[in-house]
């Protein structure tokens, strides 16, 4: 009860500083936003053709949505870097503060976010002619798979929070991530990627997750791979937990002098 | 009454630099404690090790009648840090960062708690402002009176005064002041030697890992030599006479100028003999005066013996 307390209050605490920097909001929308203009617009006319019956922008959208939450947890790894670096970590450390709620509570807000995030790219998706069949059902599926890929994807962030050096160097990781977003079937199906790559991109844990949405939302079906993309989350949020928990246990957590 | 504090033979390395050597002191409840060091003396590796924030390699350490690494839970129930740079919240209003730790503290009313403390620390009219707006006395100010919030029976304030101008600072130590006259257990870390010596009611000097010495600034300063006397002459020759005469029997330093300090001892006697000594040779300062002995000379005394046995 007193760790949910404190975690609620770690999280209320942490989503002030969100709203109250909206150039962290605005950077992590620009390019998600950007890059689904310009794949729609730009490059559409000529990746299309790759995508049979599917529209582009249907195409596209689940891994616009995947780019979002991995640019928003970068800033979850700063913050948290940064409150490390002014101890103000290591002032709740010293508090009667269940331990598990300073981590807790940038998980939820950063989890909270980021799902705010996909939503404002989905709208603009929406804009610019992104259409589904999902019923009610397909969209909790989905919803339900966005929010445990970000929860999981969010505490690797606090790991690599804990350990970085700096602030700045906190978010780094996040470009493996995106890379991950490219070598798969987010902007082209794998069959047109030479075998070498193809071999990775069908076989990462982002591709599940990037199909199983993209299948809720254009044919209105869970698809063949749902279990492997939930197994996929599942499977990262335990051992990001297991190692952020770790981290943060070995009491070396002190900030620069 | 238990001490607020005892650590018996603490150590402390990071990878094989030694940084404690066997660290003993008891700090009694209620009294101000000043552990006194240079720069990279371990200061803030006691303060870590005694707020739970990392262990021991070696010995024991309790705080409030619980050992740091058995009891951690217990310990931070008692205690409160105040770190060397302000744990503030920049994003946050003054208001904001003091309701924060009244909700983690779980205090009945944080609201009220704020209210209170933003007006005893001369806050009201910075409260809603955020924290980046405040200068480096507010941010201080703020950060002290977070560490009230439930009111911890022991406070660590680790270098409370480095970085602050002469008036934050004499603010500063009328507010430990204060804490120590309502009970509160007060342990701070200073490089500064006036300021151990206006606030504590005792002091140990940690110097390379281990405490030199310790006891009141009184019991500290006889540890130097005492009855020392300063002699100003009117010309050189005088001085060059009078260093001739004494400097076999009296340890004596040359000032700058014309000026020469003697100690005699200390008892009114040897402070006679030395004048008579003066008189016998015709000698005759144009000036003198006593030197009351300072907790900085303790502090290099005490370190420079310690390098010549290295």
């Amino acid at each position: 009860m007193r760790a949910l307390k404190d975690t609620w209050t770690m999280a209320k605490r942490s989503l002030r500083h969100i709203v109250r920097s909206p150039d962290t909001i605005i950077t992590v929308l620009i390019s998600p936003i950007a890059l689904l203009l310009m794949f729609v617009y730009v490059l559409g006319g000529a990746l299309g053709r790759q995508t049979g019956s599917v529209s582009y922008v249907d195409f596209i959208t689940p891994g616009i949505i995947i780019m979002t939450v991995v640019s928003g947890i970068a800033y979850a790894a700063f913050r948290l870097n940064n409150d490390i670096q002014k101890g103000i970590i290591n002032r709740f450390r010293t508090m009667p503060v269940a331990s598990s709620s300073i981590l807790s509570g940038q998980a939820m807000s950063s989890t909270l976010s980021n799902l705010f995030s996909s939503l404002l790219v989905l709208a603009v998706a929406f804009a610019i002619g992104f259409r589904t069949s999902a019923g009610l059902v397909e969209w909790l599926l989905f919803a339900g798979l966005l929010a445990l890929f970000t929860l999981a994807t969010t505490w690797m962030a606090i790991f690599f929070g804990l350990q970085a050096k700096s602030a700045e160097g906190a978010g780094s990781f996040s470009y493996i991530l995106m890379f991950l977003i490219f070598i798969s079937p987010s902007f082209v199906p794998t069959t047109s990627m030479t075998p070498l790559l193809r071999g990775f991109a069908d076989n990462q844990p982002f591709t599940p997750i990037i199909e199983t949405m993209r299948s809720l939302l254009t044919t209105g079906t869970a698809g063949d791979k749902v279990w492997l993309a939930f197994g996929w989350c599942v499977g990262i949020l335990v051992v990001m937990y297991a190692l952020a928990i770790r981290q943060y246990k070995r009491k070396t957590i002190v900030a620069n002098s | 009454m238990k001490p607020a504090i005892t650590v018996r033979e603490l150590k402390k390395a990071y990878k094989k630099n030694a940084v404690l050597k066997g660290v003993d002191f008891t700090v009694e409840s209620g009294t101000i404690f000043a552990l006194l060091g240079s720069n990279g003396a371990g200061k803030t590796t006691i303060i870590n090790i005694l707020t739970t924030l990392i262990e021991a390699d070696g010995g024991t350490a309790t705080v409030g009648g619980f050992d740091v690494v058995k009891s951690s839970a217990k310990v931070r129930q008692h205690i409160s840090l105040t770190g060397q740079f302000a744990a503030v919240d920049d994003m946050l209003t003054g208001r904001e960062n003091l309701e924060l730790i009244g909700d983690l503290r779980h205090v009945k009313d944080s609201a009220q708690t704020a209210k209170a403390l933003l007006s005893k620390f001369n806050l009201t009219d910075a409260a809603d402002r955020r924290v980046t707006t405040f200068s480096g006395g507010m941010r201080r100010r703020l950060d002290i009176a977070m560490s009230l919030i439930g009111t911890p029976s022991i406070i660590f304030l680790d270098e409370p005064t480095t970085g602050l101008d002469p008036e934050a600072r004499n603010d500063m130590w009328q507010t430990i002041k204060t804490l120590a006259q309502s009970g509160t257990t007060v342990f701070l870390t200073t490089q500064y030697l006036d300021e151990a010596d206006e606030l504590a009611d005792s002091i140990a000097l940690l110097h390379h890992g281990k405490i030199v010495a310790q006891g009141t600034a009184a019991e500290l300063k006889k540890l130097v030599p005492g009855g020392r006397v300063k002699f100003t002459f009117h010309e050189e020759g005088q001085l060059k006479a009078a260093i001739t005469l004494l400097e076999k029997d009296y340890e004596i330093t040359k000032g700058d100028d014309l000026t020469l300090t003697v100690a005699s001892g200390g008892s009114t006697t040897q402070v006679a003999g030395l004048f008579i000594r003066l008189r016998d040779a015709k000698l005759e300062p144009a000036d003198f005066s006593q030197q009351v002995p300072t907790l900085d000379d303790v502090f290099f005394k005490l370190t420079s013996n310690k390098k010549e046995e290295k």
